[in-house]
């Protein structure tokens, strides 16, 4: 630590402040001019070829005369990237469905609203979300499920995956510590192959296994079996760490509720559940976040979610070339969403962390 | 209000008479028995609709695949391999090629994310605040995403062979990869490979003889500078004795493509940049999480005795983060090796990608998804069983 009571504190960009964080001393120093060089090397050409030279919503010939990034492949192909398939017509039923979602999880934040209500709101978007993504009330024509896709598809995949793997995954952390050996051995089984396995695997199974599974003549949709696999996948990651969080609660809660007279039912429900189910929250999140970045895998099974639409764009001989833009915006869209998930866990982390 | 208190003797406190259903013991039983029921019912169930339908399509059962001839050519190969070969030899091919990219992956992997683990926590501002931004911005863009990236790059940003790009005489990068000179083969290379090994083994030997020396006497052997100079000088003692080879085999252009030199193709470089940079976040995370979980007291404490910089770091950092990081280390490390399976996304041949290409060809997709998660569930059961046997030994002994 370097005490230079002659220069400026240490708050704000000052001379001390540069002292002590920048060129404390010789390697240190070193490090920093070469860092600023890089920057003064790199960011300038960055700058000219992403903001400067660029177009932002021309049509494709416009963008081979300019030496610049051609931002307009996603303002010309936005319906496709953001909805894939659905009828261009319909697309404001996805657009209102995704909004209605990121309104209730922004209200979710608040950890004022956490009460039963939330349950019932949450049920009621998923309801509402699932009628308009479908159709045939009201009105709107049917959509099937093999047209859902691009960002929708997404969402829904990582949604979906998260709140019908949460329930399967207590119930298999529930069955892994209980003290019958049969059910023990098929949780742990279950868990282990699960956890050790890619999960494009699981994608493979569910789109060229689960079919030979099925009697004849029952088809079940792709998009549904690849939510089928993302659940049971999410599952064992939850079962993980709900028991990191069973593990962490002292005896003393189990022995209290059992000298209650609760059966085992009764004090998982109202004793033990919620604590644990509380301190595992920030991971639970970031499965709900790795579930998100996991969609992107469906790529692979030919299912359309927003990374597929991007490379269905992509190989538009128009737009062939202007994969860097197409990338760098998915990015953006992937950074945004994940980011927050992310600060979001860790400042529950801070808030929840009482002490114990 | 002046109700008599009746007993009542309940069955449940007399032991042996308890009913049926009141009984935990029993009741376990049947549930169990109730539980591996349904799921034999539900096996049964799937199993005969399999049956039924592999019937219906005419798609066989079995390994007896595995013989047959593959008929498929693979882009890159560790060993030798030919359209003629059978599937087995396919496999294996594919099963190297994903070993090939996990160990070169995994190495540089831990180098890069211990080196961005570190400067998270310099002192000096701007390192520190370049480590985080790589951090979360490699930890929330998804890897496929990412792979995509670095393969746009590789293949679409480099010219063509005959247009090659190259910053050193006999180093070209082009659309095929990276070509470079290496030397040529020669029966020294053999000798010197067994030098190495001969050095490893006195290095070890000469470490263990100085640390007995220091038990007994207190002297210090310096065990890393000698066995830094024995690696060094013992294969080119060898390579000297073999007359010092020097002939290279040089990359030359012929037609429409490179030959000779090595080719690392761009699906190769594009998988391996793109899980090294991805899993290196996640390791940074993990070292950084390693090195705070120790006191300054012990760095302090450390130094007081008079340690240097290199040996506070090798007898009292270092032992102490390494319990804390290896579990979690592997761990992700794990997950590099199942991330590999990617490589079907971007055309590098795998072990993934060629079984896929086996069900399309055979048809036979249980037996292909069977031997996917053999394979991987191989490496991860493993993996955690030497992580098990790592615990045990370095966990601290409480009383």
């Amino acid at each position: 630590m370097n005490i230079s009571p002659h220069l400026s504190p240490r708050s704000g960009i000052s001379a001390g402040w540069l002292r002590s964080n920048l060129f404390n001393n010789w390697y240190n120093s070193l490090l920093t001019i070469i860092i600023l060089l890089l920057i003064w090397q790199l960011v300038p050409p960055f700058f000219s070829w992403a903001f400067i030279n660029s177009l932002w919503n021309s049509p494709a010939v416009d963008c081979r005369d300019i030496d610049g990034a051609c931002w307009s492949i996603i303002p010309q192909n936005i319906d496709f990237i953001f909805f894939g398939f659905f009828p261009e017509d319909q697309q404001w039923r996805p657009g209102l469905a995704m909004f209605l979602l990121l309104g209730l999880v922004f209200y979710s934040k608040d950890r004022n609203h956490w009460k039963k209500s939330l349950f019932v709101y949450w049920a009621i978007n998923l309801v509402v979300m699932g009628t308009l993504m479908y159709g045939g009330v009201f009105g709107m024509p049917v959509v099937e499920t093999a047209q859902w896709s691009g960002l929708p598809l997404t969402f829904m995949l990582a949604l979906f995956g998260m709140v019908a793997g949460y329930p399967v995954g207590v119930l298999l952390v529930l069955g892994r510590k209980s003290r019958m050996p049969a059910i023990k051995t098929l949780c742990v089984v279950y868990i282990e192959m699960i956890r050790g396995v890619p999960l494009i695997s699981l994608l493979f199974m569910s789109s060229v296994m689960f079919p030979l599974f099925l009697p004849e003549g029952v088809t079940f949709d792709k998009v549904l079996r690849a939510q089928a696999a993302i659940i049971l996948f999410t599952a064992a990651y939850i079962a993980e760490v709900v028991r990191g969080g069973l593990q962490a609660m002292p005896r003393g809660q189990f022995e209290a509720a059992d000298s209650l007279g609760l059966n085992y039912s009764q004090s998982m429900r109202l004793i033990i559940l919620p604590q644990a189910l509380k301190i595992v929250i920030p991971p639970s999140v970031g499965i709900l976040l790795s579930a998100f970045k996991d969609t992107s895998l469906v790529v692979i099974i030919a299912l359309y979610d927003v990374l597929k639409t991007t490379k269905v764009t992509l190989s538009n001989p128009k737009w062939a070339n202007y994969s860097t833009e197409a990338y760098l915006f998915l990015a953006l869209l992937y950074f945004v969403c994940c980011y927050s998930m992310s600060s979001y866990s860790r400042k529950l982390e801070k808030d929840l962390h009482t002490g114990h | 209000m002046n109700r008599e208190p009746s007993i009542t003797i309940d069955a449940e406190l007399v032991p042996g008479v308890a009913p049926f259903w009141r009984d935990p013991e029993k009741r376990a039983i049947v549930f169990q028995v109730v539980a591996l029921i349904l799921v034999a019912f539900i096996s049964y169930y799937l199993y005969s609709n399999t049956q039924a339908n592999l019937e219906r399509q005419s798609i066989a059962t079995g390994f007896s695949f595995l013989d047959k001839e593959a008929g498929f050519e693979i882009g890159e190969s560790v060993v030798d391999y030919s359209a003629a070969d059978s599937y087995a030899d396919a496999l294996l091919v594919g099963a190297l090629n994903t070993i090939k990219v996990s160990f070169i992956g995994i190495f540089f992997t831990v180098i890069l994310g211990a080196v961005i683990g570190v400067a998270r926590l310099s002192t000096n501002w701007l390192v520190a605040k370049i480590a985080g931004g790589y951090i979360e911005l490699m930890q929330n863009i998804p890897i496929l995403l990412q792979l995509f990236f670095w393969y746009a790059i590789f293949y679409e940003s480099f010219p063509s062979p005959r247009e090659a790009l190259s910053p050193f005489s006999g180093v070209f990068l082009c659309n095929r990869g990276l070509v470079f000179a290496v030397p040529e083969a020669h029966a020294a290379h053999a000798a010197m490979g067994w030098a190495f090994v001969a050095a490893l083994v006195i290095g070890w030997g000469l470490h263990r003889w100085g640390q007995r020396r220091q038990a007994r006497t207190g002297q210090i052997f310096p065990s890393v500078r000698v066995a830094i100079v024995l690696y060094l000088t013992l294969p080119l003692l060898v390579w000297f004795i073999y007359g010092a080879p020097t002939g290279m085999n040089i990359p030359t252009l012929n037609g429409f493509n490179f030959k000779g030199g090595v080719t690392v193709s761009p699906e190769f470089s594009a998988l391996l940049l793109g899980l090294v940079f991805y899993t290196a976040a996640f390791v940074a995370e993990i070292v950084r999480a390693g090195i705070q979980s120790i006191g300054r007291g012990q760095i302090e404490a450390a130094k007081a005795v008079g340690l240097n910089t290199g040996q506070v770091l090798h007898l009292v950092i270092l032992p102490q983060a390494l319990r804390v990081i290896i579990p979690p280390l592997t761990s992700q490390l794990l997950n590099l090796i199942k991330n590999s399976s990617l490589a079907i996304a971007i055309g590098y041949s795998d072990f993934v990608a060629i079984t896929n290409t086996t069900i399309n060809q055979t048809g036979q997709a249980i037996e292909g998804v069977a031997l996917i998660m053999l394979v991987y569930l191989f490496f991860s059961l493993s993996t955690s069983l030497f992580m098990n046997i790592y615990n045990k030994k370095t966990a601290l002994v409480e009383r």
